[in-house]
């Protein structure tokens, strides 16, 4: 068994596990723990492998494996990775990881939950290691569809509803993206070749600009709406607030990165010229997402609502940055991805935690948390001023790369846009730094949070599996970001 | 003719030794053994289905009457299994309501007939054996339909169907009639080599095809389906939705690709349009239904929307992904009826409501439900994905992306109501769920088939490319 399967097969064996040995919870999440652990340290042993074979191996793709699927449509199961697909896959190792640790006590149906769960990850995986579309398409509606089931058995509030928005605006998506991916199919030969899925086969195709006009912008929404594209991102915080903490954070952390890597590997990759002539539109559109996002957060009064406008706000700012077509900015990109893949983790997490004590997640009824749990208090803050771009942590680096790259671009048009985006630091201060204020200092707002309990072991595991990556990436920037600018060749190659 | 090219009718003749074998086993059993006519009859018919699984010759009988290739053989086989797990999924509806009245024996018979029916239907070589066949598929299923005589409502059904039918074959025999006065002939083959497009023939085909649009279901031919299917027993319902409209799509394709395909510009916009009406009505009015008979009658609506989009691309392709759909269709529709079947011989509930907290009492059935309708829905990794998808690629291989798009919107609209039917399974609790039941074994069989057929018929590549390889027998 190759190297890269083994991350769908491994979720597989563990979902047969859960269904026919676990009876209870200790036994549910004892069978996930070990699986996800046992595909965490699969995902860093990946890293390493990735950075001996690149030495060596100078192919777009590493470890790659092809086997014929259905002959008749010359559908493959291939996979392979690139540095941007090791990093993603890295990311959601461990905030799945995290994520079991944060279920540690789900009460209701915890077997179901972790089945739903880890079901979704498998998708989540296939989708990181595909490079054939058919395959990658049917990886990617595996990643979308549990979540119906786990917001709307395991959520809160109006969870019925938030669950039907969510699975239908993304469904609708990708059955947009359908409408693309064939597009892209029946127009792969038009070199003369064969009609082929495989990515790396289309992009040695020159696809007719007309068809690429057309086709581009479903491939683009199809992937950018679970990206949190302006106006397709209201699924997002109803979505994320009815969710329960580690579905949250799976989602935010890495389910919606799955919208930026589509429309980088698929809409642009592949069709180039669509790319550039819609280039202003979609710019236009993930530029306003990131104010809009930033001042809807700014508005709310529910923490989960906070972060969610916040992951729209961040996200339209990963789109945006993948429209300015340069090194600098895409590397931002990726980078921004990572960094609020683990942030907005941590953020929700911690959001759990403070909800599963108080039972409110309403600002105003909340303060002077940081005195009674310290541990929690702390790592808070730090969360928030990591989002912020504090330096030192994950997210000044990855904003930093992102407006430095975009400002590069020599077009005025851009570079106002950029300026603009850039004012959304403020925005994301003001949110942040008021929240976490609020909450974390001042007086105690309700005298019988005295005797909240303290942080428990997992919640605490949990949480520092999320940091370390973020101080590590904060600290050590440079190794991550040659890593990733050496797999963007191939993309600069093509769309410039 | 000699002893040997009758094998050629092989599945025909084994179905007719069943039906012999039924009625000798009618006059001579006692009151006592009634019951084992159950039994009897399922492993008859499972010992057909499995011969149906040795190869098979390609050949004519009767001077072209009746004609036979790999891809109708399996087809057959296909259906024949169908009708297997139908059986094996009313058995215990037969055992308390059916036997004591002494009627078990000719409900096998009946669907033993409209079976043959639908074998001949589809192996007809000439109008008049098509006639013949159509006729057979449907008569017998309008008593069924009527079988729980007490019952109002199932009476309505059977009068609605029969009367509605009756109009259908009416409208498909005038439109075969103006063929043969365009043409002078009834044979498939020599009707293909002379028949051009003009304005008679084109009127005949509207009528022609108006008879057909009736079995399955398409739009505006729709109107008896969802009171039928409420009317009759599941297990018809259920027939009806899966073997008589599989039957009906599959000689459909035929005759658009081979008969009338000098007709295809004017029978390519007529398809388009019907599609979209199908897609569309059928999935609006399953929006709102309650009762889950009707709700499948309306979602077996739209689905044959999709299946239409198949005949877009008048190729290997499009009538071998018809046929897959088609077969996948079957598995999961017949998942969907069986666990509506079992819980209905339980508790008499057929409404989405009496659904509600269902997982808690009953996982399992609640898990096969949902499988079902995620892969009438197209969820990977479902069979229905790659049914659906391939569909897609059907019609977008001819260039139709707007009907796609058109397609695609109407899958996400049909989410919407399958997810209702699982918001009611898994996210709602109710203090009067339906309370933990176990399905004998007969209902237990059915179920795992067709589970099977729905987990595996997608992933397992081999099918369909089994499916396209022979698909190509009509085509030169």
């Amino acid at each position: 068994m190759d190297i890269l399967s083994l991350f769908v097969i491994v979720p597989i064996l563990i979902v047969l596990a859960l269904t026919f040995f676990a009876k209870d919870l200790k036994q549910a999440r004892l069978i996930s723990v070990v699986g996800m652990g046992i595909q965490f340290a699969m995902s860093i042993n990946l890293i390493f492998a990735y950075l001996k074979e690149r030495a060596t191996n100078t192919d777009i793709m590493v470890f790659t494996k092809d086997v014929v699927w259905y002959e008749t449509f010359n559908i493959h199961y291939s996979i392979g990775v690139d540095a941007i697909s090791v990093v993603m896959i890295a990311l959601t190792a461990i905030v799945l990881l995290a994520g079991v640790f944060i279920s540690w006590k789900i009460d209701d149906l915890p077997k179901e939950f972790f089945i739903s769960l880890i079901a979704l990850s498998s998708g989540v995986f296939g989708f990181f290691i595909s490079t054939d579309l058919f395959t990658m398409f049917v990886f990617y509606e595996i990643a979308v569809i549990p979540m119906y089931l786990l917001i709307g058995i395991w959520g809160s509030g109006p969870r019925e509803h938030s669950a039907m928005k969510l699975t239908l605006m993304l469904m609708g998506a990708s059955a947009v993206l359908s409408v693309g991916i064939l597009g892209i199919y029946f127009n792969s030969n038009a070199d003369g070749g064969p009609l082929t899925f495989n990515i790396f086969e289309i992009a040695q195709v020159n696809i007719p600009v007309a068809a690429q006009n057309i086709f581009y912008p479903m491939t683009f929404i199809g992937f950018a709406v679970i990206g949190a594209l302006f106006p397709f991102h209201t699924w997002s915080p109803s979505g994320h607030a009815s969710a329960p903490t580690a579905v949250s954070m799976l989602h935010a952390g890495v389910l919606m990165k799955l919208g930026g890597y589509g429309v980088f590997r698929i809409a642009m990759y592949l069709l180039p010229e669509g790319a550039l002539n819609w280039a202003d539109f979609f710019l236009i559109l993930s530029a306003f997402g990131v104010i809009y996002g930033a001042f809807g957060a700014v508005m709310q009064k529910d923490l989960k609502y906070v972060n969610a406008y916040a992951s729209v706000s961040h996200l339209s700012l990963v789109l945006f940055a993948l429209l300015m077509f340069n090194k600098t900015a895409w590397t931002g990109a990726i980078l921004q991805s990572l960094s609020h893949g683990l942030l907005t983790a941590m953020f929700f997490a911690l959001i759990g935690m403070v909800y599963g004590r108080t039972h409110t997640r309403e600002i105003s009824k909340l303060g002077g948390i940081m005195k009674i749990l310290p541990f929690i208090g702390a790592i808070y803050v730090i969360t928030g001023l990591a989002y912020l771009g504090l330096p030192g942590f994950s997210g000044f680096v990855a904003e930093m790369t992102v407006f430095v790259g975009a400002f590069q671009h020599p077009d005025m048009f851009r570079r106002i846009l950029t300026i603009v985006v850039v004012s959304s630091i403020v925005v994301t201060a003001v949110y942040i730094l008021r929240m976490v204020g609020k909450i974390m200092m001042g007086p105690l707002s309700n005298e019988e949070y005295k005797d909240l309990p303290k942080a428990t072991w997992f919640e605490k595991t949990g949480l520092i599996l999320l940091l370390i990556p973020v101080i590590l990436i904060g600290v050590l920037p440079l190794g991550l970001s040659e890593m990733i600018k050496d797999s963007l060749q191939p993309f600069l190659e093509r769309l410039l | 003719m000699n002893l040997e090219s009758f094998l050629l009718m092989r599945s025909e003749i084994g179905l007719l030794a069943i039906l012999l074998l039924l009625i000798i086993f009618e006059i001579f059993s006692n009151k006592k053994q009634k019951a084992a006519v159950i039994p009897f009859a399922i492993i008859l018919l499972a010992i057909n289905t499995a011969l149906g699984f040795l190869p098979q010759e390609s050949g004519e009988l009767f001077g072209g009457m009746f004609r036979t290739n790999a891809l109708l053989y399996f087809f057959k086989t296909t259906l024949s299994f169908g009708v297997l797990i139908l059986l094996l999924q009313s058995a215990d509806w037969l055992k308390a309501k059916v036997v004591d009245e002494n009627k078990a024996p000719e409900f096998f018979m009946l669907i033993i007939s409209s079976l043959l029916g639908a074998y001949f239907m589809i192996s007809a070589g000439d109008f008049l054996m098509f006639y013949i066949g159509l006729e057979l598929t449907t008569l017998p299923v309008t008593a069924l339909v009527a079988y729980d005589t007490y019952k109002r409502i199932s009476a309505e059904g059977a009068v609605k169907y029969i009367l509605s039918s009756a109009l259908a074959s009416g409208a498909a025999l005038f439109g075969v009639s103006l063929l043969y006065a365009t043409t002078g002939t009834i044979y498939f083959d020599s009707m293909a080599e002379i028949l051009t497009s003009s304005n008679l023939s084109i009127l005949a085909f509207v009528f022609f095809f108006s008879g057909l649009a009736f079995k399955t279901s398409l739009v505006p031919f729709h109107f008896w389906t969802a009171d039928v299917y409420e009317g009759a027993p599941i297990n018809v319902a259920s027939y009806l939705s899966v073997i008589s409209k599989g039957a009906a799509v599959l000689i459909l394709t035929i005759l658009l690709f081979t008969v009338f395909k000098s007709l295809m510009p004017a029978w390519n916009k007529i398809i388009y349009i019907v599609t979209i009406a199908t897609m569309f009505i059928g999935n609006l009015f399953a929006l709102r239904q309650q009762n889950m008979k009707r709700f499948l009658a309306y979602s077996s609506i739209a689905q044959a929307g999709f299946i239409l989009l198949g005949l877009m691309s008048v190729d290997q392709l499009g009538i071998t992904t018809i046929i897959y759909f088609v077969a996948i269709y079957i598995f999961s529709n017949l998942a969907a009826f069986g666990v509506v079947q079992a819980i209905s011989s339980f508790s008499d509930k057929e409404n989405i409501d009496d659904y509600e907290g269902l997982y808690r009492t009953n996982p399992k059935l609640s898990l096969l439900m949902m499988l079902a309708l995620f892969s009438l829905a197209g969820i990977p990794p479902l069979a229905g994905f790659f049914g659906k998808f391939f569909l897609y690629t059907a019609a977008a291989s001819q260039g139709y992306y707007i009907l796609v798009f058109i397609a695609v919107v109407n899958a996400t609209i049909s989410l919407y109501y399958y997810l209702l039917v699982v918001r009611a399974m898994f996210l709602r609790q109710s203090d009067s769920a339906i309370p933990y039941f176990r399905s004998p074994f007969y209902m237990r069989l059915g179920l795992i088939l067709a589970a099977i057929g729905i987990l595996v018929i997608g992933v397992y590549s081999p099918i369909y490319d089994y499916i396209f390889s022979i698909s190509n027998s009509f085509l030169n």
